[in-house]
């Protein structure tokens, strides 16, 4: 089998700091990989470094693509990639607000995405937005309001309805659920499960939550100083950690 | 005048606006930086209109300005005057007659022949800058050709309004390629962009822009399948020349809600009164 995704050496510095360093796995169709680490341990340069919006200083970001089979991201021509970025990758961010057109209604953020690859029937484009609102919970009557007048949870799963408007192949997701009170984050959770198992996507989710990806992940990879320190299932890596640094994350979860 | 140069700009200044002229013109629609210089009127009087007629009028040119259709409200009769004292060349309010016109907000309803150049002046050049605000990227989607935001504008409007209400200024697709901002023309004018037998220059002076449509381009309208592009007017006909197919202004004449319609462009208008015609408020 091919895999969906394959990193490979991938290395970003910041001058003398270390974004990433070293990072390779594979990742295969329907799989979801969760990258856990504290903040300024490298994952979100990870994440950027693989979908396309930095450009990592050595590696390979290899990418099974519809067309011409397994190509390589960072030495693709630009259209080509930014093609890739609106058709066969999503992108979640963390906050709702860089993820979405704020000055646009919730209906013109999810049909971008369709207008940006060539749909050009106003009726089609209405009935799929109307559609994806109401698989995210979001009442269809809301279609022509504007996302600021949303809760920050509806925004969030505006986000993801306008991302997985064209069908993806690969979801980037950027601490989806940061930000968002328990009740909430427990809805977006059930949903992004859903999501994941109907369509089936594969998905990188970045978090410093473990219980995000122990909700989500199938598999875990954990990230000290930019550096790769234990992969491996999720269940395995988070019952019986092994690295002292991921012995330290599980056990500084605060029990309830 | 002597004191001048021929039209106010020194040559090499002409010679570099006329090179972003032809580099617009070799590449229909795409925006061409150019060096804009200080005029001695202010931005949003037609800086760069003004700049492009100075480096396309030659001695035995005819020159005609058009404000909002008329030749004889304040920013067509100084453009006019200005080029009169600073070039010497003829100038004419009849369309037929110009070899140069320099028109703010209109095209003329008489269709123009080959050998004559229509120049815009236009505020804003770029049709994406009030959806994505960095000049970078707007700059980037038109080289890759990504111009599924545009279509978010006419989304918005018809989901608000239930048809496209943009009115002016509405976007269009140039050979297939560029998507241009045909400075604030009325949608009225629209159809006559495409393939017209003259030259059409537009430029932009605060943000110095040339860009350009060669003779008999195609220029189509965006617009979705079902909701396809229209040309719309005031529905009714002239009230001086009654004329039935010519964009219209409509002006208050009294206290009391009263008003009527009449020709927008004032040499149409004039031509036809002359030939006979007459609309119900004629006197």
């Amino acid at each position: 089998m091919t895999p969906l995704l394959s990193v490979q050496g991938v290395t970003k510095r910041y001058g003398a700091h270390i974004g990433c360093a070293d990072v390779s796995f594979d990742l295969y169709p329907g799989e979801v990989m969760g990258i856990v680490g504290e903040s300024g341990s490298g994952k979100s340069t990870l994440l950027n470094c693989m979908a396309g919006h930095l450009r990592p200083d050595a590696g390979q970001v290899v990418f099974d693509t519809r067309t011409d089979g397994p190509r390589d991201t960072i030495t693709m021509s630009e259209p080509e990639r930014r093609m890739l970025g609106r058709t066969d990758w999503a992108f979640v961010h963390q906050h709702a607000r860089d993820g979405l057109r704020m000055g646009v209604s919730a209906g013109g953020n999810v049909g971008e995405r369709l207008m940006a690859v060539g749909e050009r029937h106003y009726g089609d484009i209405r009935d799929k937005a109307t559609d994806w609102l109401g698989r995210v919970e979001i009442d269809a009557s809301r279609v022509d309001d504007r996302p600021t007048t949303f809760s920050g949870g509806m925004q969030q799963r505006l986000q993801i309805a306008r991302n997985l408007v064209t069908g993806p192949r690969l979801v980037f997701m950027d601490e989806p659920t940061g930000g968002l009170d328990v009740s909430v984050q427990a809805r977006l959770l059930d949903l992004l499960r859903g999501l994941v198992r109907d369509m089936g996507l594969s998905a990188i989710i970045v978090t410093h939550d473990l219980a995000v990806v122990r909700l989500l992940a199938d598999r875990l990879m954990v990230m000290k100083d930019g550096r790769v320190v234990e992969a491996g299932l999720t269940d395995q890596v988070l019952d019986d950690p092994q690295h002292a640094y991921s012995q330290l994350l599980v056990s500084s979860v605060l029990q309830v | 005048m002597n004191a001048y140069n021929f039209a106010y700009l020194d040559e090499q200044t002409k010679r570099m606006i006329r090179r972003a002229i032809l580099k617009g013109l070799a590449i229909p629609g795409y925006q061409v930086p150019f060096a804009s210089r200080e005029m001695p009127m202010p931005y949003g009087w037609g800086t760069g209109g003004v700049q492009v007629s100075a480096a396309v009028l030659t001695p035995e040119d005819t020159f005609k300005v058009i404000d909002q259709g008329a030749d004889d409200t304040t920013n067509a009769v100084s453009i006019r005057s200005f080029f009169q004292r600073t070039a010497g060349v003829a100038t004419t309010t009849a369309t037929r007659d110009a070899t140069v016109i320099q028109t703010r907000h209109r095209i003329p309803e008489e269709a123009l022949g080959e050998g004559q150049i229509l120049v815009y002046q236009v505020p804003i050049p770029e049709p994406l800058r009030f959806l994505e605000p960095r000049e970078s990227e707007t700059r980037k989607m038109h080289s890759l050709e990504e111009y599924g935001l545009m279509h978010v504008k006419l989304y918005e409007d018809i989901s608000r309004h239930g048809h496209i209400a943009t009115s002016y200024a509405y976007p269009v697709k140039v050979e297939g390629r560029y998507v241009m901002d045909p400075s604030p023309i009325p949608k009225f004018d629209n159809p006559k962009l495409g393939d017209m037998a003259a030259i059409q220059l537009f430029g932009a002076g605060r943000e110095q822009r040339i860009y350009a449509l060669p003779p008999y381009t195609q220029v189509v309208s965006l617009d979705f399948e079902d909701h396809p592009f229209e040309a719309t007017k005031a529905d009714h006909p002239c009230g001086m020349c009654g004329a039935q197919d010519s964009y219209l202004d409509e002006l208050i004449i009294d206290d009391a809600g009263g008003r009527m319609f009449v020709c927008s462009d004032t040499d149409y208008c004039e031509a036809r009164q002359a030939a006979g015609h007459k609309g119900k408020d004629a006197a």
